[in-house]
């Protein structure tokens, strides 16, 4: 996945969440797809405020946290968040999102 | 193993409270003749009371919240409560009757995202349906607020309890869900009173009718797989625990009272009084609830049926042993094989303690 377009990723609010034994259970309201996220995925996940980078969020969060190279990092985060975004768990943009009714801050 | 249940398996591992039910209040706009509770409001939960406990139930953990009643939207404030549950972004269920669902209660429900509406239907004749509910037009209104769910997409339940009134009416009620664009659940089981009292049972379909349930393809899929004869129960069966009450679900009245399941009413702690969470952890009725394996019960463990009877143990509680047999699960496995469980036949495999006796208990405030 190229870097050279700034790809921005808000947390829908049409989902349920919630941390089980270090794993994110995350379900989407809109088709009821069921998803667990390891460790990593979760970091991504709350880093997902809508107006940090991903490229941003997998330099200074997950290379960092999990010592991981960017490259195979940053190619892993842009398939799980497009995994992510088919089932309306989170919204994609190459512009910062504000806060709206797609979106949400809760953890 | 599906997704969901690995994470029931995860949850029970940690002790976490995946599962609540939280009943809003028990005031309601219809009188079923079935129905378990009363109705009188004896000081529910203020609104903050109930957004405190939902803070304390979501850093339990719980990922999956019933939200209930009575009926939940007679309450002026339901919609600032299913709002803060929301927040905490729970998988939320809302169980209702659907007579106030308006165009607006239906915008709210969209906005806030809601996973499930359930909705008690009892037939598709309108007098059947009226006649169980007490409130004539009761029908009508309610398939208005479905058809109105619905339309915006909302995922609604159809919940059918059979009972005498209505017990040759579920393939119509079924036919109807389907006609509406609804999922259909039928439930045979008529439960007794929260406090105990038993007129209600009246109500329950007889036994005959019971195998005529179970053999209609459309309610229980495979008819021969259901069916059949039950496996001998393996040292998993012997080990494993008879259901989720009171180990990954629990619930939680309107005045604060916190019980295994809403069909289990052992009083095991107050949030009014003491922390949701050191009630989960360290009830010692919740305690007791968990420490019951299938090879502890007083009867069922020497059933065949034991691996796979729905036997309730909220039921059992009622019958008065929360380690014996529930005869309502006994005539249900009974009626689905033909083969009479170990009650029917008076066989006791364990003999109960005597703290298993002592079955009603008063909290120390």
């Amino acid at each position: 996945m190229s870097v050279s377009k700034p790809l921005y990723i808000g947390t829908s609010k049409s989902i349920a969440a919630r941390m089980l034994g270090g794993e994110m259970m995350i379900m989407s309201m809109r088709d009821s797809t069921f998803f667990t996220l390891n460790e990593v995925a979760s970091a991504i996940w709350r880093a997902a405020d809508g107006s940090t980078p991903l490229s941003d969020i997998v330099s200074g969060t997950i290379c960092r946290e999990f010592n991981v190279e960017f490259e195979t990092a940053y190619r892993d985060a842009g398939e799980l968040v497009q995994r992510l975004a088919e089932h309306g768990i989170v919204v994609l943009s190459d512009h910062p999102i504000t806060a709206g009714p797609e979106s949400s801050n809760a953890q | 193993m599906s997704l969901v249940e690995q994470m029931n398996a995860r949850a029970l591992e940690l002790g976490v409270p995946l599962s609540v039910q939280l009943d809003v209040t028990y005031r309601c706009n219809e009188r079923c003749i079935h129905c378990y509770l009363d109705h009188d409001d004896h000081g529910e939960m203020t609104t903050a009371e109930i957004c405190d406990v939902l803070d304390q139930i979501a850093d339990a953990g719980v990922f999956f919240l019933t939200l209930s009643g009575g009926e939940v939207l007679v309450r002026r404030d339901f919609f600032a409560i299913l709002e803060h549950a929301r927040s905490h972004l729970f998988n939320v269920k809302v169980k209702t009757n659907g007579l106030l669902i308006t165009e607006t209660a239906v915008r709210r429900l969209t906005e806030l995202a809601v996973n499930d509406i359930q909705i008690s239907v009892y037939s598709h004749r309108p007098e059947t349906h009226d006649a169980i509910t007490k409130v004539p037009g009761s029908f009508a209104r309610t398939l208005k607020g479905i058809r109105l769910l619905t339309a915006q997409g909302i995922k609604v339940t159809i919940a059918n309890i059979l009972m005498r009134q209505n017990m040759s009416d579920y393939d119509g009620v079924h036919d109807l869900a389907v006609q509406l664009g609804a999922h259909y659940t039928v439930d045979p089981t008529i439960t007794p009173m929260m406090d105990g009292g038993r007129s209600v049972l009246q109500y329950r379909i007889p036994g005959s009718e019971l195998e005529k349930v179970f053999r209609e393809s459309k309610l229980v899929g495979n008819v021969e797989e259901f069916c059949a004869p039950p496996p001998p129960p393996g040292d998993d069966v012997m080990d494993g625990y008879p259901c989720s009450a009171g180990h990954t679900a629990c619930y939680i009245s309107p005045y604060g009272d916190v019980f295994p399941c809403v069909q289990f009413p052992l009083p095991s702690g107050n949030v009014r009084h003491e922390r949701f969470l050191e009630i989960w952890r360290n009830s010692p009725q919740l305690k007791e609830v968990r420490s019951i394996r299938a090879r502890d019960l007083t009867t069922c463990s020497g059933c065949g049926h034991v691996g796979s009877c729905t036997r309730c143990p909220g039921l059992a509680y009622l019958e008065g042993n929360m380690r014996g047999p529930s005869s309502a699960d006994c005539e249900k496995s009974f009626r689905r094989t033909g083969l009479p469980s170990a009650a029917m036949l008076g066989v006791s495999a364990v003999q109960p303690s005597a703290s298993s006796l002592v079955q009603i208990q008063l909290l120390s405030q």
